[in-house]
């Protein structure tokens, strides 16, 4: 083969129309493939670039390099065996997944979460938020070209690791919150190791402010790129630090609070020019406004039971098996077919460290789900990708990406 | 010569070249840098501050697979990433190892469905398997070592 044989491209042309412009089928500008093997994808994500020189014409993502069926494999297992799928959707905030996706089913059979575990929910989110910031930052700083700021994020982000260990045993994949409350509850070394990450951490984030924030080079490659105005923003579906680096003020723990998040007092950060500089700064501060929440659910947090007392629902303690006959046809009833949720379809979100994490759940009222439907922000945020990655050099192109934190765990699922 | 004086002037250390060829592989083992899912998150924890790969000659993690000579499975292979994952894998340089990290890459994991290939076996030769969903650091490193302890039982012959 000749190395103009390996250079041209084999393909179809006929397949690129509609996709790129005419100039690329003529061959007057280049039509660039990125990924799905490439550092700066975050994962498996594939673009296709049209480039004039260096400047990015258009841009198709292209999805589904790591589509799991996870949404299919879920109706084969029972309500609360599912939970672990979707732990591995979006494997930054498995914590986040894991409230929707019991959020939606405690709303389908109206169960009622004691106040104790909803406080323990809201922390472990906070905390989970962080953990995914605290990635994002790693990877957004690392591909802009900040190594340092990579090795400071993965140290810290290890003490939290270690908090998700002592509660649930596992680092990433927890598994830990269960329709009605929790697996258990937090044990003694919990509260310390939390009060030791909250004095620890907030000199932390002004290191790596010290390190950024008005780091000229840094400014340089975030400040006037990616452009994304409100109403743009609103109108490609954005949420979460995308839409509020716009300047929108819209966050669902606030608008629409759920797990009692209206007990909590914190703000929400807003960024004014929409580019990647801003939505580095609205996570920055979100950062800061999580720990808040942390510090306040861990001096406020209720005593009393992790899990709701229905027991048609909710297996029994451990305690009360060798006394009562009813808590052991329960038990036994729960571990071998499940329960069975009334019919009907309901839609929960959140706020995960994305954006809005939605949950559609239908129900025939089988022990199965007959349908179950994740909206996840990073698809939406992809398909707005395009949109502001036009007009930039090739090189934004990486910023810009890591700037909407994209998992494509969550996109394919 | 001076740094020959100064370690003692040992003068001349005889080695079998097969030792000596194994042992330079194994200190400068280049990983790929490919992360598919969950356990890349893992790999990079591996690869940052607390458990530092880069003692076990491993600190540049290469983005092409050309330059690489261990291919690190972290994820779940779907059915459409597997044709690239193949095309990445021929493309590296002999000698080359492969390790499996997770369970989705091994066996499917909890996977077992029509999007994930029941272990990336069916694609590449694996060389280690490490279980896990995902594996500790600790886990990673493990399999690594024991994949230079397989690299350092290799004979020339076997390749030549």
């Amino acid at each position: 083969m000749t190395v103009s044989e390996i250079t041209t491209w084999q393909g179809d042309v006929e397949q690129l129309k509609g996709l790129v412009s005419e100039r690329a089928l003529s061959g007057e500008t280049m039509v660039l493939n990125m990924g799905p093997q490439h550092p700066s994808t975050h994962g498996v994500l594939r673009l296709l670039l049209e480039l004039d020189g260096e400047n990015i014409i258009s841009c198709v993502p292209d999805v589904g390099f790591l589509h799991t069926g996870i949404e299919k494999n879920m109706e084969a297992k029972r309500y609360e065996q599912a939970i672990t799928m979707t732990d591995r959707m979006d494997y930054l905030s498995p914590m986040g997944n894991n409230l929707v996706y019991c959020l939606a089913m405690e709303k389908l059979i109206d169960l009622d979460v004691p106040l104790r575990a909803q406080y323990i929910r809201v922390l472990l989110a906070e905390l989970t938020r962080i953990n995914s910031h605290l990635v994002w930052l790693a990877t957004h700083a690392l591909d802009i070209g900040a190594m340092s700021v990579f090795l400071y994020c993965f140290r810290e982000r290890e003490k939290l690791l270690d908090i998700f260990e002592i509660v649930s045993g596992q680092r990433m994949m927890s598994t830990y919150f269960r329709p009605g409350g929790l697996w258990r509850d937090v044990p003694e070394e919990f509260e310390p190791a939390v009060r030791d990450f909250l004095d620890y951490f907030p000199g932390k984030i002004d290191d790596y402010e010290n390190l950024l924030t008005s780091n000229p080079l840094w400014l340089d490659r975030t400040q006037g790129i990616g452009f994304l105005s409100a109403d743009d923003a609103i109108r490609l579906g954005c949420s979460g630090p995308t839409l509020r680096g716009s300047g929108v003020n819209w966050d669902i723990r606030k608008a629409i609070p759920y797990s009692s998040y209206d007990h909590f007092d914190f703000e929400v950060p807003l960024g004014q020019h929409g580019d990647v500089y801003d939505r580095y700064i609205v996570r920055m501060k979100e950062l800061r406004q999580s720990l808040h929440i942390v510090r306040q659910a861990l001096d406020n947090l209720p005593g009393g039971p992790v899990r709701s007392n229905n027991r048609k629902y909710v297996p029994p303690p451990r305690s009360e098996l060798g006394q009562s006959m009813e808590a052991v046809i329960h038990h036994f009833k729960l571990w071998t077919e499940g329960f069975r949720p009334p019919e009907g379809e309901v839609y929960v979100r959140v706020e995960s460290p994305r954006g809005e994490l939605g949950c559609f759940l239908a129900s025939d009222g089988s022990p199965k789900p007959w349908r179950v439907h994740f909206r996840t922000p990073t698809f939406v945020h992809l398909s707005a990708l395009p949109h502001m990655a036009k007009d930039h050099l090739i090189a934004d192109l990486v910023g810009i990406i890591g700037s909407i934190d994209i998992v494509l765990g969550d996109c394919d699922r | 010569m001076g740094l020959t004086s100064k370690l003692g002037g040992m003068g001349v250390v005889t080695v079998k070249l097969e030792d000596a060829i194994n042992w330079s592989r194994t200190r400068a083992m280049w990983p790929m840098l490919f992360g598919l899912a969950c356990c890349a998150i893992e790999m990079m924890s591996a690869q940052a501050s607390n458990y530092d790969l880069s003692r076990f000659g491993m600190e540049l993690m290469r983005p092409s697979p050309r330059q690489s000579d261990l291919m690190i499975v972290a994820g779940r292979v779907t059915r459409k990433m597997a044709p690239v994952l193949r095309q990445l894998y021929d493309q590296m340089p002999e000698p080359k190892w492969v390790l499996s990290m997770g369970d989705c890459a091994s066996c499917g994991g909890i996977f077992n469905n029509y999007a994930i290939v029941q272990g990336v076996d069916e694609i590449v030769p694996v060389d280690v398997y490490v279980a896990g969903c995902p594996p500790r650091p600790e886990q990673l490193i493990h399999g690594i070592i024991t994949l230079h302890e397989r690299v350092k039982q290799e004979r020339l012959d076997d390749w030549v």
